[in-house]
């Protein structure tokens, strides 16, 4: 099961800053556990953000990605009552998404 | 006609060498502007041409301003916070009952209050020993294995997130550790004796890196925790996510830590000796606001 995000708003002019902390263990597959075998890849693949239901930015991460992943850009033509969207899913296929309100 | 020669050569040698003098410098320029502008400078080549001390801490200040903003401790208080309120453990219940010094459920503000005497227990506590003495009375776990398991022990780590959620709680608040009663003058007594003492194979004391203002170990920053200042930057943003681990450290396990690199045997978890060197700072902390949780390397 996945944890919330943690998404955070800053507009001015029409032009939000959207910052994000995702919680994942990101493992990149190349790690040795306590007992020397290699903790199998797990991470992050695909992230997109849409602003009301359109996709305003698509990522793809791979395993340079580091654990509890922080996202931050700017969405331009943004006004109060728009709805921003963030979604990512794993090599697991897990995947979560959550929505913040602009003000 | 040898001598008129070795004229006619010598100025054409002379050009050249002056060409290649001026190339060779072009080309130092251009491999020093090249790694101070290259995001990923090594740093370890040209080091008289490297910024001084001061900016060199202006940069690392800055760069330590990037990552509190997206600090991953947040993620953690989140689920700190379901924990405590969750029913567990064999009696099923939930820590909402606690009394971390203010009475039972308070937690805003509890922790800058703390370690303190606490009249149930006849002891004084930090946050970890008295949030393990609630696991144990409220919801039944066994407080002895779990202070003898490691830090990243499923349950252990849950005392973590437990205490990282109880101190952010308390974030802005100033510290007022309480020193009114005998029990808690003794314990900063043992702990400001404990901060000084000298031993191991290497003799040192937690003095020894923290009684001087100024100085760093690499790029960390050592506090100086016999002072106001330095104690309240220190003891006040523990608990705090450690990016070297991708996991929450809670003060006790920096002390543990601490012993470790001083080649100390390695402390109980919750024991007097690690709740006197948290009464010692914490006391030397009074006045200053509570930070954390904070983010460190």
């Amino acid at each position: 099961m996945s944890d919330p995000m943690r998404i955070r708003l800053q507009s001015q002019a029409g032009v939000t800053t959207v910052k994000v902390l995702m919680s994942h263990e990101m493992e990149s597959g190349q790690r040795k556990g306590d007992d020397g075998k290699i903790v199998p890849l797990w991470n992050i693949q695909d992230v997109s953000a849409t602003l009301n239901g359109k996709v305003v930015m698509t990522a793809e991460w791979g395993g340079g990605i580091s654990k509890n992943p922080f996202l931050q850009f700017a969405v331009k033509g943004t006004k109060t009552g728009d709805k921003i969207s963030l979604t990512w899913r794993d090599n697991r296929g897990d995947s979560r998404t959550d929505e913040v309100i602009v003000s | 006609m040898p001598q008129t020669n070795t004229r006619s050569i010598r100025p054409a040698y002379k050009e050249a060498w002056l060409c290649f003098i001026l190339v060779a410098v072009v080309g130092i320029a251009k491999a020093q502007s090249g790694s101070f502008e290259g995001p990923k400078s090594t740093g370890n080549v040209q080091k008289s041409e490297q910024p001084s001390e001061q900016s060199t801490e202006k940069a690392i200040a800055q760069y330590r301003q990037m990552l509190q903003e997206a600090n991953p401790a947040d993620l953690y208080v989140t689920k700190g916070e379901a924990l405590w309120n969750s029913a567990r453990g064999p009696n099923r219940q939930s820590l909402a009952s606690c009394d971390l010094g203010l009475g039972p459920g308070i937690v805003k503000g509890a922790w800058a209050q703390m370690p303190r005497y606490f009249e149930d227990t006849q002891r004084v506590q930090d946050l970890e020993s008295r949030i393990l003495f609630c696991m144990q009375e409220i919801q039944g776990f066994n407080s002895i294995d779990l202070a003898a398991q490691d830090f990243n022990t499923p349950e252990r780590l849950n005392i973590s997130l437990l205490a990282v959620y109880v101190a952010s709680e308390s974030e802005g608040v100033p510290f007022n550790v309480p020193m009114s009663l005998p029990q808690e003058k003794e314990m900063y007594k043992i702990g400001k004796k404990l901060f000084f003492l000298r031993a191991g194979t290497h003799d040192f004391s937690c003095s020894t890196c923290h009684s001087q203002t100024g100085r760093r170990i690499r790029l960390q920053d050592l506090p100086n925790l016999t002072t106001h200042e330095g104690a309240g930057g220190a003891y006040g943003s523990w608990p705090a996510y450690r990016i070297s681990t991708g996991s929450i450290w809670t003060m006790q396990q920096r002390l543990s830590d601490c012993f470790r690199q001083q080649r100390f045997p390695k402390p109980i978890f919750a024991s007097p000796a690690t709740i006197a060197l948290s009464v010692y700072m914490g006391f030397n902390a009074n006045g200053s606001i509570a930070s954390a949780p904070g983010l460190k390397r």
